[in-house]
């Protein structure tokens, strides 16, 4: 992985995600390191995201980093009409590493191809945000114990998550069962779909939440955006049928956690909050762990 | 059908490129993908033809045109059973199907107006997939497939 960017999750082997999480556990057990020891990191939110940000700035700096960039277009000269190669090039000049978020889709690999230094996506558009997708890995084998084998829920906006895709795409390397779950509407693309198809992996489409429950290992939810519906009646009808709230996991799985990709709306009820079953706050936590791992690895510190 | 009322239906051409078996729903965008509309040369086109192989189909005669390798691939792409018919002097001197390239750069248009190659000067490049039969464009940059009737051209 050295001096190699993360564009996309599918740049990575199987085997290269599992070094990362190895890596991620390392610093779980010793998050303070000075492997950076004074080494430079932009970061450049051509959009503003703080949640993103804050993770992968608190992670450079518990490796004693020091981070430069912008937290958003207007402060930057992107303002001015700068292109992007510009900006990425003349970044390049004052850093040892680029992460970058982006509205554009496909920006991310576009840098990746001008820069002097490696790239860390951390959103492009629609399109990849791979270090919340192993955030997610990370999240699922701490849990679970492993990342094989294991019955996965997606609840939700199946259709527009990006989240949902990238995560869905690497887990058809560990012999995942899927059940999906969501309005008819909001099903996961044919394109994402072709993957668990490629796989030869078992995949079931509900539109009712309640019976996939006990099936579950682990269950990812989502919100459903009222944007998402040309038709406002549609989205009242649908609007409470995927909220999950704690006496459905009655019957749940011991072993089930609950993961979200955060920031939630009203999709899990505040009472799940104290079961132990819900992750999602542990889960945010872990990113800092696995962006730390990648920084480290990609430059060539661990 | 004799040979002399063949002729009618098209006229024939003394030098240039006759474009054979394209399907017939195409050949408008084959049209519009050569830029055809532009050319000085003598250009005639005839569609919902019959034919044994594909039913209906569509042609046209380009008089002192012979396509270089990046035009034939997008001739490919949108009409992939077509038959380059290259003519001098009125005689055939090569018969050759479009071969549907690997890759593409820079001929074919994103569809995604999000994509950095609509919003950036960036050249595209795609990789050119089959998903039920249907040829698609798999944009490097965004990850986005380009169809058939999506594809626009340079
Ligand atoms: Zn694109």
């Amino acid at each position: 992985m050295k001096n190699r960017s993360l564009v996309s999750i599918n740049d990575y082997s199987k085997e290269e995600i599992m070094q990362i999480l190895e890596i991620a556990a390392e610093f779980e057990k010793e998050p303070h390191q000075n492997l950076l020891n004074g080494r430079v990191i932009a970061s450049l939110f051509f959009e503003p995201s703080t949640r993103t940000r804050l993770s992968f700035e608190s992670a450079i700096q518990k490796m004693g980093g020091n981070v430069v960039g912008f937290s958003s277009a207007a402060t930057s000269s992107v303002q001015k009409g700068e292109s992007l190669k510009d900006t990425i090039l003349t970044v390049c000049n004052y850093s040892d590493l680029i992460v970058m978020r982006h509205p554009v889709d496909g920006s991310a690999r576009y840098a990746s191809e001008v820069a002097t230094v490696p790239i860390i996506n951390a959103g492009d558009g629609a399109n990849q945000h791979p270090t919340q997708c192993l955030l997610d890995l990370y999240s699922i084998k701490k849990t679970q114990g492993t990342l094989e084998n294991l019955e996965v829920t997606f609840v939700g906006d199946l259709k527009y998550g990006r989240t949902v895709h990238s995560l869905v795409i690497a887990l058809c390397q560990f012999n995942t069962k899927f059940h999906l779950v969501s309005p008819v509407e909001l099903k996961l693309p044919s394109a994402v779909k072709r993957h668990i198809k490629e796989a030869n992996l078992q995949y079931e489409q509900y539109t009712d939440f309640s019976e996939v429950i006990p099936k579950s290992d682990i269950i990812y939810m989502t919100r459903i955006q009222r944007e998402r519906f040309p038709d406002p009646l549609e989205y009242e009808k649908v609007k409470n049928a995927y909220i999950l709230d704690n006496s459905m996991l009655d019957n749940s799985r011991e072993n089930c956690r609950i993961l979200h990709p955060l920031p939630r709306v009203n999709e899990i009820s505040i009472d799940v909050d104290s079961n132990p079953k819900a992750y999602y706050f542990e889960q945010a936590l872990n990113g800092v762990f696995v962006r730390q791992a990648l920084i480290a690895a990609i430059l060539g510190l661990k | 059908m004799n040979n002399k009322r063949k002729e009618l239906i098209v006229s024939a051409i003394s030098n240039g490129t006759v474009i054979d078996h394209i399907p017939a729903n195409k050949l408008f965008q084959v049209i519009r993908i050569l830029d055809l509309e532009k050319s000085d040369k003598e250009v005639y086109f005839g569609t919902n033809l019959e034919s044994k192989k594909y039913g209906r189909k569509g042609i046209i005669k380009i008089s002192e045109k012979y396509f270089e390798a990046n035009e034939t691939d997008k001739i490919a792409l949108v009409a992939p059973t077509a038959t380059l018919i290259e003519i001098r002097d009125f005689e055939v001197v090569k018969k050759s199907t479009v071969n549907i390239p690997e890759h593409v750069e820079k001929i074919a248009k994103c569809f995604n107006p999000n994509c950095v190659t609509n919003k950036e000067q960036v050249p595209t490049k795609f990789k050119v997939i089959k998903v039920d039969g249907e040829i698609k464009l798999a944009c490097h940059y965004c990850e986005k497939n380009t169809s058939q009737n999506n594809m626009v051209f340079h």
